[in-house]
């Protein structure tokens, strides 16, 4: 009834008006609120998760709207001429891929802030935490309803700023404070050119930047002919847009800021880190993927990024020992998957909406999010019941208390191998590995071996830390964690399973790719094959054993990247600022300013003379120009006129 | 009276009466208070009109010929510049405790000095009025300044040596223009009757170029322009917090309001005659790319923001240089959001260097567990200076670099066949400032406020009084930040003349 009252009458714009605001009122009720008082803790915990309920049903709402909606406009943010000249509106797009992500980022925003409750009970600033976790909502319910790209933009930067505040929540500690400026600045630089492909496109298409005029005018209009007559300036766009997913999305060469991200609380990482900040990159290439497939090029080097991305990053996952950063370095991965899976639909030259409502990218980043969440929440309760220890050789053995982390873990695990038919994760890599067996064998070859890999590293990692004997006191005493934890884990455990079945995911409009592709066979042999080898190495290697067996530096120090940025740092930044700091002290004091310094020293040994005082000097000097000034105009300029006619 | 001439007259008085020995904070705070809420009146009040006419007008004819008349009058881009006048000049009125009142005389005088340049309409007095503004800078640097007597003086005088130099080539450029307008030798100097003419008969285009080319340095100057910047970093990290903060937030806007007000709508074509966009594009670049690689460079705080305002110079440069309506409300809004941000910014500064007895950033740290508010108003005017989207510049960024690339004039409508315009590039390598922007702000506040302190640098949050000013100006960049209609409806018809103008 009332689903049907909200969804079908003059209400309707309620509810992403819900979903935007709300949160936000949230975030400043409580980071002011908590100013003025300090003894209402628990209320304003309540508040934010209070409000974090109130936002999945209305996202829930939003799943029921069956046909398209035409946008709902909410604000005027810049607007000119009643839009003649300018017309950036805050506005809810309300489709299949908004609704479908609307509630992924609720479900889990909800279902962090409950386990938060737990996880955080001893921190001394609860509200600044929970303050900013609502900001977050709000940031990234604006980037999913987001109607135009300079709307995305704005809460692109603030989704930024929230991820900021959380990574940075303890910035007591040195490196969770560098981190979070690593973050903020690694994203700039994809934003610099998120924000040129805006502008190329803002004037490309007449300052018309709304995702349906766009999509209108690709398929018949301005952007049309120039994908037709001038198509480096379409390849030019697309790869500048990406620039930011690359960012957001941590994609190489832009990645290295989200394993730091890391050192922020384990719930912030499990919501903003893994499941839907960092899929912000793929949701956006998804929206825009009808401009990606008028350009062949583009769509080929988004691709090859994200193949190589999740390559690299799983190679990077097995040999890292800290628990968060092997998940950290897999998310990296599975984000290469789908960066891949929006190249490879480009290629083969679907526009989203051609391939039947579905996208395998999408599909990947709804599955992940769940089996994701649940793996860092889960990491968080390991962590939590060893007091703070997150080397996974010094753990070990912990199923033997931890009964409910075990088996949610283990089903998390399998979900992230894809294991077939039983797991939702099994059904959306096949997606993306059938569209890349018909589009580049090259990048299914790459994606096979990911796949793998993915099994061989969270093997490793589950057998160490769970199997085995206690290699250490705080392993030995960790107890399972309450409700409260516990909770979350059970609904993201069943969510991982369940969710990949065709009934659950068209429910939850998660855009599962439909129709008979070619090659469904030969890709689930291999699929098999790779998962097989990948945990059976893992076991044979890892089983039993108190240390790594295998020593592997490269891929433990990353391949050197982060040394190698340190080193351009120094040298492109910091040295050529320091250059021109010279140079500009040279030219400007040197040249520049020769004349006017002798013309001062002059005066003032004048103006010395006169008076012995400066502060009359000054006064003098300035009191003689004005009245020269006032002299020239009134008496001597009409003068120069009178001359001149 | 009229209004207007009230809202300049009362700064004045109220300096007068300090001189006289009357209550120095009770006096200027009451002052500028009123101002505040008049001004705000004033601006709810406004309606703008079709055709960019002037409200609350007012006119006393001093001299027929030349005719030279103490005229004020307003419209939706004075208003706001009146309106970012008083806002910064109750913060720092406000934060001003314990000192001689010659501090409260100068602020007042100041305020005064810049009401009066944005609310006149006649040349001669939007001159006189800011090198009244002036006057009180170059004293305060020198007496007040925070240094040894021997750098105030020797930054003092360059200060003086500078902004002397620019304001003369800029009287010798409005002179010009006053003459080459003047008719049948009567001198106009009323800014309505001379855009009246400059539309009905304009002077030649080759004439038009070098007018503006000499007003270009001359406002340049005064707004740090690159290269004739290097007066405003030492003069900003020296002069005392109230005068820095009138001074970068609100009179070195000054400039910019001239170039907006004077050049652009009477000499159209100079301001987009090739040689002369392309001198101000590398100029503009110049301010961003170099000062801001030299921002970095900075190791103390008040260095750092001293650089970074002139870097940011650069974006409202940009603004007028593309010209278009977008562009040049982005322009004014940014104007208003980097005056509010960089007033807050150099108010806390100058608290932090009271009570710390340092500013070097190496030494300080970890003040964020001690000062809570202190890091969460630094927050707001660092990341609005980096520019958030929520604050208030990023609107008038966001909008300078769609206005580049918006349909317009020659410079900014984008022809894809025929490739990017010198100004598109301009705005590609000016985005990179962007990044720049963030690297230095993120790192002052990584190691002012976060990690660990360093034995002996605690500072506390500001009292309750105290923190008015500061949480006041947080407010207002949010408020505009989040709202820029509130402002963008202030300049519904004026800056489209001007746009319109240039677009000819």
């Amino acid at each position: 009834m009332i689903v049907a009252a909200l969804s079908a009458g003059p209400s309707f714009p309620l509810v992403p008006n819900v979903l935007l605001l709300l949160p936000l009122m949230v975030a400043l009720v409580v980071l002011i609120g908590s100013r003025l008082t300090r003894k209402a803790d628990g209320f304003f915990q309540l508040l934010s998760v209070g409000s974090a309920a109130v936002c999945f049903i209305a996202s829930c709402i939003l799943l029921g709207v069956s046909r398209e909606q035409a946008p709902v406009d909410m604000f005027p943010f810049l607007v000119i001429d009643e839009g003649k000249t300018l017309n950036i509106w805050i506005a809810a797009i309300l489709d299949r891929q908004s609704a479908g992500m609307m509630f992924i980022v609720t479900l889990i925003g909800l279902l962090v802030q409950v386990f938060s409750l737990a996880y955080m009970k001893d921190d001394d600033a609860k509200p600044r935490y929970f303050g900013a976790l609502s900001l977050f909502m709000f940031s990234m319910t604006g980037i999913v309803l987001a109607e135009n790209l300079v709307m995305m933009f704005i809460f692109w930067e603030l989704v930024g700023l929230s991820s900021y505040l959380l990574i940075g929540h303890w910035f007591q500690k040195p490196a969770a404070a560098d981190a979070s400026k690593k973050a903020f600045i690694t994203n700039r630089i994809g934003d610099f050119g998120f924000m040129i492909g805006i502008l190329l496109l803002f004037g490309a298409n007449h300052g018309n930047v709304s995702f349906i005029d766009l999509q209108e005018s690709v398929s018949e209009g301005t952007l049309k002919v120039l994908a037709q007559t001038q198509p480096w300036f379409m390849t030019a766009a697309v790869l500048c847009l990406f620039m930011g997913a690359v960012g957001k999305s941590a994609q190489l060469p832009l990645h290295v800021w989200l394993p730091d991200a890391m050192e922020g609380p384990t719930p912030v990482s499990a919501l903003i880190h893994a499941a839907t900040m960092v899929a912000a990159g793929v949701y956006m290439m998804v929206r825009i993927s009808f401009l990606v497939a008028t350009t062949h090029t583009a769509a080929m080097w988004i691709a090859g990024v994200g193949g190589v991305t999740a390559l690299m990053a799983a190679l990077m996952a097995t040999q890292q020992n800290d628990i968060k950063r092997i998940l950290a370095y897999s998310t990296l991965s599975q984000l290469g998957y789908m960066v891949m899976a929006v190249g490879l639909v480009a290629m083969g030259g679907h526009g989203h909406g051609e391939v039947a409502e579905g996208h395998p990218a999408m599909f990947h980043l709804y599955t992940h999010a769940f089996f994701k969440a649940l793996l860092f929440l889960g990491s968080g309760a390991v962590i939590y019941a060893c007091h703070h220890e997150q080397d996974i050789w010094k753990m070990g053995g912990l199923s033997q208390h931890m009964k409910g982390t075990t088996v949610t873990f283990a089903i998390g695990t399998a979900a992230l191998m894809g294991v077939p038919w039983i797991t939702s994760g099994f059904y959306s890599k096949e997606g993306i590995l059938i569209v890349a067996w018909n589009e580049c064998k090259v990048l299914f070859t790459i994606g096979a071996v990911t796949a793998a890999l993915t099994a061989f590293y969270m093997t490793r990692l589950f057998v160490v830390a769970f199997l085995g004997k206690p290699r250490s006191d705080n392993a030995k005493h960790a107890m399972d964690v309450g409700f409260l934890m516990m909770l979350p884990l059970l609904v993201l455990a069943a969510l991982s399973l369940v969710s990949g079945f065709p009934m659950v995911a068209d429910g939850l409009k998660a855009m599962m790719p439909k129709g008979h592709h070619a090659g469904g066979t030969a890709v689930l042999a291999i699929s098999l094959v790779a998962l097989i080898v990948g945990v059976g190495l893992g076991w044979v290697l890892y089983k039993g054993k108190d240390k790594d067996p295998l020593k592997i530096s490269l891929f433990a120090n990353k391949f050197y990247i982060d040394e190698i940025y340190a080193v351009l740092v120094k040298v492109f930044q910091d040295g050529l600022a320091w250059v021109v700091t010279g140079l500009e002290r040279l030219v400007a004091d040197g040249i520049v300013a020769r004349l006017p310094t002798m013309l001062a020293t002059w005066v003032g040994a004048r103006a010395r003379a006169l008076q012995g005082g400066h502060l009359q000097s000054y006064t003098l000097l300035l009191g003689a120009g004005l009245l020269l000034a006032i002299y020239l105009i009134v008496f001597v300029l009409p003068g120069a006129a009178g001359v001149g006619h | 009276m009229s209004s207007l001439e009230i809202i300049i007259l009362l700064p004045l008085l109220a300096a007068l009466a300090v001189g006289l020995g009357a209550p120095a904070r009770a006096t200027s705070l009451t002052a500028a208070l009123v101002n505040l809420v008049w001004v705000i009146a004033l601006a709810v009040k406004y309606q703008p009109g079709e055709m960019g006419e002037l409200a609350y007008v007012h006119k006393r004819i001093i001299l027929e010929n030349p005719a030279l008349a103490l005229g004020v009058g307003a419209d939706g881009v004075s208003l706001i510049m009146a309106l970012l006048t008083v806002v910064v000049t109750v913060a720092a009125i406000w934060q001003t405790v314990d000192k001689p009142a010659m501090y409260y005389v100068a602020s007042l005088l100041i305020s005064a000095g810049a009401l009066g340049a944005f609310l006149s309409t006649d040349l001669f007095f939007i001159y006189a009025f800011h090198e009244l503004a002036l006057i009180p800078t170059f004293l305060m640097i020198a007496l007040h300044g925070r240094a040894e007597k021997e750098k105030r003086l020797a930054v003092a005088w360059k200060t003086t040596i500078y902004l002397g130099a620019g304001s003369l080539v800029l009287l010798a450029g409005l002179a010009w223009l006053v003459l080459e307008y003047s008719q049948a030798g009567k001198m106009e100097f009323d800014l309505t009757a001379l855009r009246a003419m400059a539309q009905n008969s304009p002077i030649s285009a080759d004439k038009q170029a070098w007018i503006y080319l000499v007003l270009l340095i001359g406002f340049g100057t005064l707004v740090s322009l690159f290269p004739f910047h290097s007066w405003a970093a030492p003069a900003y990290a020296t002069a005392p917090t109230p005068v820095a903060m009138l001074h970068a937030g609100v009179l070195k806007k000054f400039g910019l309001y001239g170039l907006l007000r004077i050049a652009l709508p009477l000499l159209p074509q100079g301001a987009l005659t090739p040689w002369i966009m392309k001198l101000l594009l590398a100029a503009l670049l110049g301010n961003i790319l170099v000062i801001g690689l030299v921002t970095i460079n900075q190791k103390r705080l008040d260095d750092m923001l001293a650089n970074s305002s002139v870097m940011h110079m650069g974006y409202i440069f940009l603004g007028l240089a593309a010209g278009t309506e977008i562009a040049l409300k982005g322009s004014v809004l940014l104007m208003f959001g980097h005056g509010i941000s960089i007033a807050l910014l150099f108010a806390l500064c100058g608290r932090m260097r009271n009570q710390l007895g340092t500013l070097e950033m190496d030494r300080l740290g970890g003040l964020g567990s001690h000062a809570p508010l202190l890091m969460l108003v630094f927050g707001f005017g660092a990341f609005a200076s980096i520019g958030l989207p929520g604050l208030a510049n990023f609107a008038g960024e966001i909008m300078v670099f769609l206005g580049s690339f918006a349909n317009g004039n020659e410079w900014t409508t984008f022809h894809v066949a025929q490739g990017l315009t010198p100004l598109h590039w301009t705005v590609v390598a000016a985005l990179w400032g962007v990044v720049i922007s963030a690297v230095y702000m993120l790192r002052a506040f990584r190691k002012i406020f976060q990690g660990s302190a360093n034995s002996g640098l605690f500072m506390s949050d500001p009292s309750s009084s105290q923190s008015v000013p500061l949480v006041g100006m947080a407010a207002v960049l949010l408020v505009v930040g989040c709202a820029p209609s509130l402002l963008l409806s202030l300049m519904n018809g004026p800056l489209a003349v001007v746009a319109a103008a240039v677009a000819r």
